[in-house]
């Protein structure tokens, strides 16, 4: 029995019951808590093989985003996924869960990373979408569909992910607290850097590529703009929330965070979107809940993928707090 | 069951009389897109605005009729080929055409489906982005098709294809209901059916509003054009290329048909007696950018290039690229047809699969050229004949599908950019099991339960618990 069929076999048929996927543990609470007490399963884990020649690696979902990078890195390549526990979190776990690093702004989002899945579905059956190629567009994209969807659709076991070259070079460079240094100015003055990150106070830019590149960003946006220290790499985001903010309206809402609870600290990706803060802080950022289409689609896509409910029981890719509200409403009547 | 003549009622009713038509000539017209599959459509009608898009879907749902969308008409593979158990109303989006709202800043536009892809990137060019997907149609397809069929084009290599250009969609689903799939910011809150809706080939729905990702011009760039002596040869500098850590902006290979043909057209100065021409283009930064070119020149000059030109400036480069795209039309210098294939093939088999190609068009006895993105595997032989030689079609299509099953066998696929459709529904199962194929029903089931939106692509027949894959109707082939 290969590694795929094992899985299948643990996942098993309809009625066998309730079953979660455990990767890291690293973001279990995303899509909220399980209901009941279903049973645990595993993807298998390691790297397949890469090949640089191609620019793609094939990995089993439970292998670590530390033992991809360590393959990959064999070859003079990476990988465009990133988490806070490299050591702990998934490969699987880091694409169900679809959120993206600080290296978003250069790298791309997690979605953009995934060419081709083999996932394990209600029916304990092994599905495959997508193809181990960098360009295809043979069939209906679900890989895109299974990037996020907090393993309610099914439990990735094996999959394809597009490397990139190494860049010869990555530095992190800080702006003393409270200089002139602008971070949209630097956002939109720097040509395609790997970040660009404000707490309120610090900037802090990534850059990558060759190492006359960076230098020359260094010298001629840096400067100018402030004064720097290189730096190890980003920061820790601060705060135990993170809020998607359009990025035209990322400004204001920094300004109504900082006006509203002055002393709460916050990271701000810019040029992305992503906002790191507290609770507190999330409060004053406007998240208006997905239309009632959007939601209609999720549970006729949610019915036909897995009828019984049987994945993941409880948990919703969609976690807006009305939606959520709602749907336990419902669950309970 | 509601007739032709209620439902056209309907339609003009809810759009306007003169932009619902149903004279033969025009029905004739619409009856087919860029590919050879001609189908039949009952009623064509030209709105200009979301809400009367969803009216006419709307009504198209009350009355159970089947209906496709349709942009430039541009496709290869019959995606927007009216076909169905009744002839489909086709919901043509060209007048759609306005580029709605652009933010610089945020490097965000909102545009109709109808703007024309190389009108969207000149219409943002002086604020130095551009919208990068480009394919060798841009000059006549439009978003909304490119968004249909997740297109590619030469610098889809470094910068992605049109999936990772698209942040948020406004669609129609085939209910008539409004939703608006994905979001302006970076993650928005559940599954991602923006992702789910690019690529679907009209499934799905139908893309009224787009608000796509603009990106920053290169601050330089290099092209550069290498001839060789041999396509195996050309082919093999270019997994070399790849395999020195150099991503270029585009990698592109020509034949000697091609080239020969483009020269005569364009004037260009490609070398018309070389086997195969590389067209690589390389950018970023000035300093990453000289590394690059030098990197890339001794590659392909290690692997037998005779010559490794870089264009001298603008023109030269606007030149070669002119050259690159107009191939398909200049090869109508060979012969008045063409039939241009989509594989992929893993980058690696490149050699092996244009020498299969070459074979198996000579076994039919096939004029083939060979332009294609050789960079990311992506083949597109062209076979070029006279419609009305007496059984040329036939070998046209047999040489078509050998194209196919050997691309499938290199461990390749069957579509790069030009999508599904019709054309290569029925391969489908070369490369998705039962279950696969299953998988995908339920998506499109799930946007589309009666069946009624651009029925019969994409999934093989047998393929999904519709009804929308029943035989084709009389007049289309595959």
């Amino acid at each position: 029995m290969t590694a795929l069929e094992d899985f299948a076999a643990q996942v098993g048929p309809v009625g066998a019951g309730p079953v979660t996927c455990v990767g890291g543990r690293t973001q279990w609470e995303l899509g909220g808590g399980l209901t009941g007490a279903p049973r645990e399963v595993m993807a298998p884990a390691g790297v397949v093989g890469h090949q640089p020649g191609e620019m793609i690696v094939r990995v089993r979902a439970a292998t670590t985003l530390a033992a991809l990078d360590e393959a990959t890195a064999a070859g003079g390549q990476i990988v465009a996924l990133e988490a806070d526990q490299p050591e702990r979190a998934t490969v699987g776990g880091v694409l169900a869960c679809g959120r993206s690093g600080l290296r978003r702004l250069g790298r791309g989002p997690v979605r953009d990373a995934l060419l081709e899945a083999t996932w394990v579905n209600a029916d304990g059956e092994v599905v495959r979408a997508g193809a181990p190629l960098v360009k295809n567009v043979t069939g209906f994209d679900l890989c895109r569909l299974m990037v996020g969807s907090i393993g309610t659709l099914g439990f990735l076991a094996e999959v394809v992910l597009r490397c990139h070259p190494r860049p010869e070079r990555e530095e992190w460079w800080r702006s003393e607290p409270d200089s002139d240094a602008d971070a949209f100015a630097l956002y939109r003055a720097l040509y395609r850097p790997l970040a660009v990150l404000w707490d309120g106070r610090s900037v802090w830019v990534g850059l990558t590529g060759y190492g006359a590149d960076v230098d020359a960003q260094v010298r001629g946006v840096l400067e100018p703009a402030g004064r720097w220290s290189q730096v190890e790499g980003p920061p820790s985001p601060v705060g135990e929330l993170r809020r998607s903010v359009p990025a035209a309206e990322l400004r204001a809402t920094l300004d109504a965070v900082s006006a509203s609870c002055p002393g709460s600290s916050w990271l701000a990706e810019i040029g992305v979107g992503v906002l790191h803060c507290s609770a507190e802080a999330a409060r004053v950022v406007p998240a208006p809940p997905p239309g009632a289409g959007v939601v209609e689609l999720h549970r006729r896509i949610k019915e036909r993928f897995d009828p019984e409910g049987r994945l993941n029981p409880g948990r919703s890719p969609l976690t807006h707090p009305q939606v959520m509200a709602a749907a336990s409403r419902g669950a309970s009547a | 069951m509601t007739t032709d003549g209620d439902l056209v009622a309907q339609l003009r009713a809810a759009l306007s009389p003169e932009r619902v038509r149903t004279d033969p000539m025009e029905l004739g017209l619409y009856a087919r897109d860029a590919s050879m599959l001609v189908g039949r459509a009952s009623v064509v009608c030209f709105p200009e605005s979301t809400e009367e898009v969803a009216a006419a879907v709307a009504a198209c749902a009350r009355a159970g009729r089947p209906f496709v969308a349709r942009g430039s008409g541009t496709g290869l593979a019959g995606g927007a080929t009216p076909v169905g158990d009744e002839p489909p109303v086709v919901i043509v989006t060209t007048k759609m055409n306005r580029i709605l709202d652009v933010d610089a800043d945020s490097r965000v536009a909102w545009v109709q489906p109808g703007v024309l892809n190389l009108d969207l990137s000149r219409a943002v060019a002086h604020f130095g982005l551009h919208f990068a997907p480009d394919p060798s149609s841009q000059q006549s397809c439009s978003v909304g098709g490119n968004v249909a069929n997740n297109s590619g084009g030469p610098h889809c290599l470094l910068y992605g294809v049109t999936n990772a250009h698209i942040l948020a969609v406004e669609v129609v689903l085939p209910d008539g209901q409004v939703v608006v799939l994905g979001g302006l910011d970076p993650e928005p809150d559940g599954l991602d059916l923006r992702g789910a809706f690019v690529g679907s080939e009209g499934t799905m729905g139908i893309a009224t509003r787009i608000a796509v990702r603009l990106t920053p011009l290169p601050p330089t760039v290099a092209t550069l054009l290498a001839d060789f002596p041999t396509m195996a040869d050309a082919a093999r500098a270019v997994t070399a290329v790849i395999a020195a850590g150099v991503v270029p902006a585009a990698l592109e290979m020509m034949d000697a048909t091609i080239v020969e043909v483009v020269e005569a057209f364009v004037h260009a100065g490609f070398p018309t007696d070389a086997a195969a021409v590389l067209l690589v283009e390389v950018d970023g930064l000035s300093g990453g950018l000289a590394v690059v070119t030098d990197v890339v020149t001794s590659v392909l000059a290690r692997h037998g290039a005779r010559a490794v030109r870089v264009a001298a400036d603008a023109a030269e480069r606007a030149a070669w690229w002119k050259g690159r795209k107009s191939a398909f039309g200049a090869v109508a210098r060979i012969a008045p047809n063409y039939y241009l294939h989509d594989c992929v093939v893993p980058r690696t088999h490149l050699v092996e699969v244009l020498e299969q190609v070459s074979r198996i068009c000579a076994e039919q006895d096939l004029t083939l050229g060979n332009v294609f993105h050789a960079g990311d595997g992506n083949l597109h032989p062209l076979i070029v004949f006279d419609a009305r030689v007496p059984g040329v079609l036939e070998r046209v299509h047999a040489a078509g599908a050998a194209i196919v099953e050997a691309c499938v066998a290199a461990g390749g696929s069957l579509s790069g950019e030009h999508g599904i459709g019709l054309e290569k529904r029925d391969a489908m199962p070369l490369v998705f099991g039962p279950a696969d194929l299953r998988a995908q029903a339920h998506l499109r089931d799930a946007f589309d339960p009666a069946g009624l939106c651009n029925p019969a692509k994409v999934l093989p027949r047998g393929g999904t618990r519709c009804a929308d894959v029943a035989d084709l109707p009389e007049g289309v082939w595959i």
